[in-house]
């Protein structure tokens, strides 16, 4: 019973660690899945700031970016892997009898490569697609639930603002954009079907936005930078006037996200072991009373020829037992506790193998630390008056 | 000569007063002796017990055991003789409350790096000369109060220890019982020539002995071979 109550410190300390750990590593876990959702190393480049600058430069229009620029970026800036430009907008698709309303997207086989977004069924979109400006779409799985009712929609005839469109292909399964849009609701179409026979557009080939990803994480600033360059350049902007265009590196946000999450996730760690602390403590306390309580025989022990060290050593190893089982029950509590935090509250958690032997080595750590002390009083015990006391 | 004691005194402090419990006391035991020691409390007998035990050592005087002199050996050193050399039988058993027999009889050899087969065997053997072997997984809550005192000895004796100091190992024992455990002494001294030394205050329990010491005030007033 005693000893029970004494390894409950080292339990809650042990299980609050983990599922401190735990629940940290499932947010960053979180974040880490949403930079892949959007697809890993993009950077993103929205028409211009330069509204409230007073001078209008180019086109003298807000958006400023077109197809070239974003064929121009794939070419000429060598740390990155491919540049699409996009052109979208809300339009309200017609399916047999059905309706809805989607976001309209038209862009670039590349587009899907810098996403890392894979085609279901069917195909995706091809050159041939885009010099024709054909009239093909490929839908998102939200689209397919609410137009088609689930069923394959390929060779089915979408209707967007009257014009028909062939479906093509059907995408995997996106889910939710890290602010919290269906990425799964949405059609694409080729970029020129998009802009000649949709949108329309205020000059040739204007896009919303380009969609870029750099080669590796590592080239991610880099690439940033050779944007930045090159639009300037080919927008004729000077270094000191404000750029009419925005470089937005999303993973790079992301990723400082994700790290100030991991210095949160050690944080509570380490609150968490500060009750583990206490449970040290704890552990100290009851094996001074242990000592105390059995003096007798210690005496016994030393009469018969125990040294110093053999009672110290006995006492370490009690102490860690203690520690050890409670911090073995305190790791299946943190795992039940993580596993019905995830179950009741839906946050994500995450038990890593490492989480768990730091938090168990800590509890025996603890052990052996607080009980030194207790260990060393009772080997430094007179063996006569430890036999005389009662 | 196993015990030579030259000239031993133990000074204690206790607040302002000095206790001299020993003084100057000079004695030798030859191997195979059994000896009584007697006196009243505060005689000094204890201390001197505890002296001859290497439980402590004196503050005056050398103390030679098997040649060997204590007074110079470190508290691990000690701790080794008393493993070796010594046996204890206390006055209260003391057997560890919550272990068997068996296990008991086992510990001394815990700290001489004796493997588990040869300390199960060793103790089984002692316990089966006390003829406690059908005992051997009873704690000491379940024997009787002569059982226990059997199995502190076979504690005392599994080392082959060539010395037994018994510290009124009849004090908490009835009569019937305390002339068994003392005759069985008597039979180890005899048959394994082993050296008892018995502190009792009991005339009838001292009579045991070949020889008699009485202590009083620290010092031995009397020595007597029967």
């Amino acid at each position: 019973m005693r000893s029970a109550l004494t390894m409950l410190g080292i339990i809650i300390g042990v299980s609050s660690v983990i599922t401190m750990i735990a629940i940290g590593n499932g947010a960053s876990e979180s974040i880490k899945g949403q930079i892949s959702s959007i697809g890993g190393n993009i950077i993103m480049v929205v028409p211009g700031s330069v509204t409230s600058g007073g001078m209008r430069m180019g086109t003298g229009s807000q958006s400023t970016l077109t197809k070239d620029d974003a064929i121009a970026i794939e070419k000429e800036c060598p740390s990155v892997q491919v540049s699409v430009g996009v052109l979208n907008g809300a339009v309200q698709a017609v399916a047999g009898n059905q309706n809805w309303s989607t976001i309209l997207y038209g862009t670039t086989e590349g587009y899907f490569v810098a996403r890392e977004w894979n085609i279901e069924v069917g195909r995706l979109m091809n050159e041939q697609d885009e010099k024709g400006a054909m009239k093909v779409a490929i839908v998102g799985k939200t689209v397919v639930e609410n137009l088609f009712m689930g069923a394959d929609p390929t060779g089915q005839i979408i209707r967007i603002k009257k014009i028909p469109f062939t479906v093509i292909g059907v995408l995997e399964q996106k889910g939710q954009s890290p602010i919290g849009q269906d990425q799964d609701d949405a059609i694409y179409i080729p970029l020129a079907t998009a802009q000649k026979k949709i949108f329309g557009t205020r000059f040739p080939g204007m896009v919303r936005s380009i969609v870029t990803k750099a080669r590796d994480m590592d080239v991610l600033s880099i690439a940033e930078q050779e944007i930045n360059d090159l639009l300037r350049q080919r927008h004729r902007i000077s270094a000191k006037q404000d750029a009419d265009f925005s470089v937005r590196n999303l993973t790079q946000l992301m990723q400082a996200a994700e790290q100030s999450l991991q210095t949160m996730t050690i944080l509570l760690g380490a609150i968490a072991s500060i009750s583990l602390l206490v449970g040290g403590i704890g552990i100290m306390n009851i094996m001074l009373v242990s000592v105390t309580e059995r003096t007798r025989e210690i005496g016994i022990r030393l009469a018969v020829g125990a040294k110093a060290s053999n009672i110290r050593i006995q006492f370490i190893i009690e102490a860690l037992i203690l520690s050890l089982i409670g911090g073995a029950i305190g790791v299946i509590l943190g795992i039940v506790i993580a596993k019905s935090i995830s179950f009741f509250a839906g946050w994500a958690t995450v038990l890593t193998i490492t989480s768990v032997a730091i938090a168990f080595s800590f509890a025996g750590l603890v052990g052996i630390f607080f009980g030194f002390f207790p260990a060393y009083k009772a080997s430094m015990l007179n063996p006569i008056e430890a036999l005389r006391r009662e | 000569m196993l015990i030579e004691a030259q000239a031993i005194s133990k000074v204690y402090q206790v607040g302002d007063n000095v206790v001299h419990a020993l003084n100057s006391v000079n004695l030798s035991i030859v191997k195979g002796e059994f000896v009584s020691i007697m006196g009243h409390s505060g005689s000094g007998k204890s201390t001197f017990m505890n002296m001859l035990g290497c439980l402590d050592v004196p503050t005056a005087g050398t103390y030679l055991l098997d040649g060997v002199d204590v007074g110079k050996l470190n508290n691990n050193e000690l701790a080794e003789i008393r493993n070796l050399k010594i046996g204890f039988v206390f006055q209260g058993f003391n057997l560890l409350p919550k272990i068997s027999a068996q296990e008991n009889v086992e510990l001394p050899m815990l700290y001489n790096n004796t493997s588990a087969i040869e300390r199960k065997a060793k103790a089984l053997r002692a316990l089966k000369m006390l003829g406690l072997e059908d005992r051997a997984h009873h704690n000491p809550a379940q024997l009787s109060g002569g059982q226990q005192q059997r199995v502190a000895i076979a504690r005392a004796l599994v080392n082959n220890a060539p010395l037994i100091l018994a510290d009124e190992p009849t004090g908490n024992l009835d009569s019937k019982t305390s002339v068994e455990i003392m005759e069985l002494l008597v039979k180890l001294n005899q048959e394994e020539n082993i050296t008892v030394v018995l502190v009792t205050h009991e005339p009838d329990i001292a009579k045991f002995g070949k020889r008699t010491i009485k202590f009083v005030d620290g010092s031995i007033v009397s020595d007597s071979i029967k």
